[in-house]
């Protein structure tokens, strides 16, 4: 009896380690790689990064000016489309969406996401650069912006159902319409959550780069306008890290490290936002 | 619930907040809307109407974009069906079980796509899936809750990190290692199909392991979350019949959450499916089907960011967005999967909950 209690407890002994083991692996191996891209990149970063065109091929030095400007342009078109759709949507389904329409929307909003970034490249040189002969930056940002979509309904969903219905019975029994209501009461309780979650929809897109790959292509230059090919972070990455130029792969490590503070930068500061002293998993 | 706990501090913001409403209707009595109500018929028809319109025109705003999100959905669903038609009409479904890709001869088959796709998703989650569900265990049942969480948050940062930059080191870091490290295991143990032929570093495994990596964040957030959904009582009650911890994992906890774990593990194949530049950047891009791991191959994602804008003619064009229209269904019904067997193991704790 005593021995068997004793095998007992060397099987929890070893399953216990072996989780054990299964967690730092996990964590290390990750660690280790963002932590050989932290170092790589900033062995690689200079000033001249952030205010150099890229250099012309076989000269070395330059930076990816034009690429930052890109990335932000892009995104600000991702916002216009994303935060608007996203975000009524998501009242939307919060405060109206009852019954099957509600159900199919939702469902809808789940295939979205699940959507590969690629297809979504796909469907915008189908529809937006096929048609008009050229790659832009529009239909780059515009492939961002679906990409958003998802990602804002269901925050703005979830932080608007967070807010108690006593809210909006108080509200409706002072004599306001439910537009009121909603406007003025909900949407304001609900304002912290759903703009941390907005901020999160925009640092997933940030770093996308198959959707790019044939809407927004590439450029070498500064982009001016929105009908011209642009650069971005996160397509120069790519090109620079599988060119056969050793001086490129460091400008591919610079940016890599650049996209990775912007993105993990922004998710941290929405998460420090949502739990504001709790624990940061609470949200 | 925890959730209750976690938000208090919001619900005191949002009673302060209410405090303010109410001030200020007291405060500017002129400003208080009217209710549309039977008591207050009284009020000038004109306002009534006024109300009325405003609240149906915000009502269909909303609808209106809610509506955006299904009709983009749905566009994209036909643009992938018409564009591919060219290619559908001329190969019928033996593009599905073809493989030959030869766009000199216009001939196009996408099987070796569908082998890459499906054996590099199938090597990562081999590894994904022992190492998450391990990960997940200690997080949710072995380390003390405050530490727990924040390995958690560290893991669900992972999840974001975009994935150009996996690629960008699986390049660097991964694909020199399986050079050095495949070629004495593909000596050793070259009379098994699997390891032999020459090593390029590239290759099936080298993206295999790379999307293990990608992967595993999202099994350990979630499965640790349904873990932590499995009712304390449960624990409680094989513990009094004399269990150890480990056997109330294995018999009494792990049962309870199978489903919800099982479905972190479809998410994280939709992932590992639909993955493209970090697969992409070390897989080799050869549309060929070989025994060996080590072998360039080609995936269903990588094809289209390698060959989208060099396909010259309308029927290599559409063959490749039929691939996209594979890609999009079968994303789809692993994602509706997914989120079945989620909602499944969530939803009766929560009623028990409360």
């Amino acid at each position: 009896m005593n021995h068997h209690y004793l095998r007992r407890r060397l099987v929890e002994r070893i399953m216990f380690a072996t989780t054990v083991g299964a967690t730092a692996v996990t964590l290390g191996v990750l660690f280790f790689l963002l932590g050989y891209l932290a170092w790589q990149g900033a062995t690689s970063l200079s000033l001249d990064f952030f205010i150099h065109l890229p250099a012309p091929v076989g000269e070395t030095g330059g930076g990816m000016a034009n690429a930052i400007v890109g990335s932000g342009k892009l995104l600000l078109i991702a916002a216009l489309i994303g935060v608007p759709v996203g975000f009524m949507g998501g009242v939307w389904l919060a405060e109206y969406g009852t019954g099957w329409l509600a159900g199919a929307v939702r469902y809808a909003a789940d295939v979205l996401n699940g959507v590969p970034s690629i297809v979504i490249g796909v469907i915008l040189y189908a529809v937006l650069v096929r048609p008009f002969g050229h790659f832009s930056t529009l239909a780059g940002g515009v492939a961002l912006g679906l990409m958003m979509i998802p990602v804002a309904v269901r925050a703005t969903e979830e932080f608007l159902r967070l807010v108690p219905g006593s809210l909006r019975e108080a509200a409706l029994a002072l004599g306001a319409p439910k537009w009121i209501v909603i406007v003025r009461v909900v949407i304001p309780a609900g304002m912290r959550g759903i703009a941390a979650g907005l901020i999160l929809a925009l640092a997933r897109v940030a770093g996308e780069t198959a959707p790019l790959l044939f809407t927004a292509l590439n450029n070498r230059f500064w982009s001016p306008g929105w009908s011209q090919p642009t650069a971005s972070l996160p397509v120069m990455i790519f090109t620079y890290a599988i060119a056969p130029y050793e001086d490129w792969h460091r400008q591919a490590w610079a940016a890599g490290l650049v996209l990775l503070v912007l993105v993990l930068g922004a998710n941290i500061l929405a998460r420090a936002a949502l739990s504001r002293g709790g624990s940061p998993a609470a949200s | 619930m925890e959730s209750t706990e976690a938000h208090a501090p919001m619900r005191e913001e949002l009673r302060l907040r209410f405090a303010d409403v109410v001030r200020q209707r007291a405060e500017r009595p002129t400003r208080v809307v009217a209710p549309l109500t039977a008591q207050h018929a009284g009020a000038p028809a004109a306002r009534r109407f006024h109300y009325r319109l405003a609240d149906g025109a915000f009502h269909s705003l909303a609808l209106g974009f809610a509506l955006s999100v299904l009709v983009i959905t749905v566009v994209i669903g036909v643009v992938l069906w018409r564009q591919s038609a060219a290619a559908r009409a001329a190969f019928g479904w033996s593009f599905l079980w073809t493989s030959t890709w030869d766009p000199v001869f216009m001939h196009f088959g996408a099987l070796p796509f569908m082998y890459g796709t499906l054996a590099t998703a199938a090597i990562a989650l081999a590894i994904a899936v022992p190492l998450g569900v391990g990960a997940s265990i200690c997080l949710a049942e072995l380390l003390p809750r405050h530490v727990a969480d924040w390995l958690t948050f560290l893991v669900e940062l992972l999840v974001a990190v975009p994935s150009v930059i996996y690629g960008l080191v699986g390049l660097f870091v991964l694909v020199p290692l399986m050079r050095s490290v495949g070629g004495p295991v593909s000596e050793l143990l070259g009379f098994v199909p699997f390891f032999r032929g020459p090593v390029y570093g590239i290759g099936l495994l080298t993206a295999g392991v790379l999307l293990a990596f990608m992967t595993v964040p999202f099994i350990v957030a979630i499965s640790r979350e349904v873990l932590l959904a499995v009712p304390q009582t449960q624990r409680d009650g094989a513990l009094a019949l004399g269990a150890t911890r480990w056997e109330t994992i294995r018999h009494v906890v792990l049962p309870y959450a199978r489903s919800g774990i099982l479905g972190s593990v479809f998410l994280a194949l939709a992932r590992a499916l639909g993955e493209t530049m970090a697969v992409t950047m070390v897989i080799g891009n050869r549309p060929e089907i070989a025994a060996s791991l080590f072998a360039p191959a080609h995936t269903m994602a990588a094809v289209l960011a390698n060959e989208f804008t060099e396909a010259t003619s309308d029927l290599y064009l559409s063959a490749l967005i039929e691939i996209a229209l594979v890609l999009f269904g079968i994303t789809i019904v692993i994602n509706a999967v997914a989120r079945l067997l989620i909602a499944a193991v969530k939803s009766p704790h929560e009623a028990s909950a409360a």
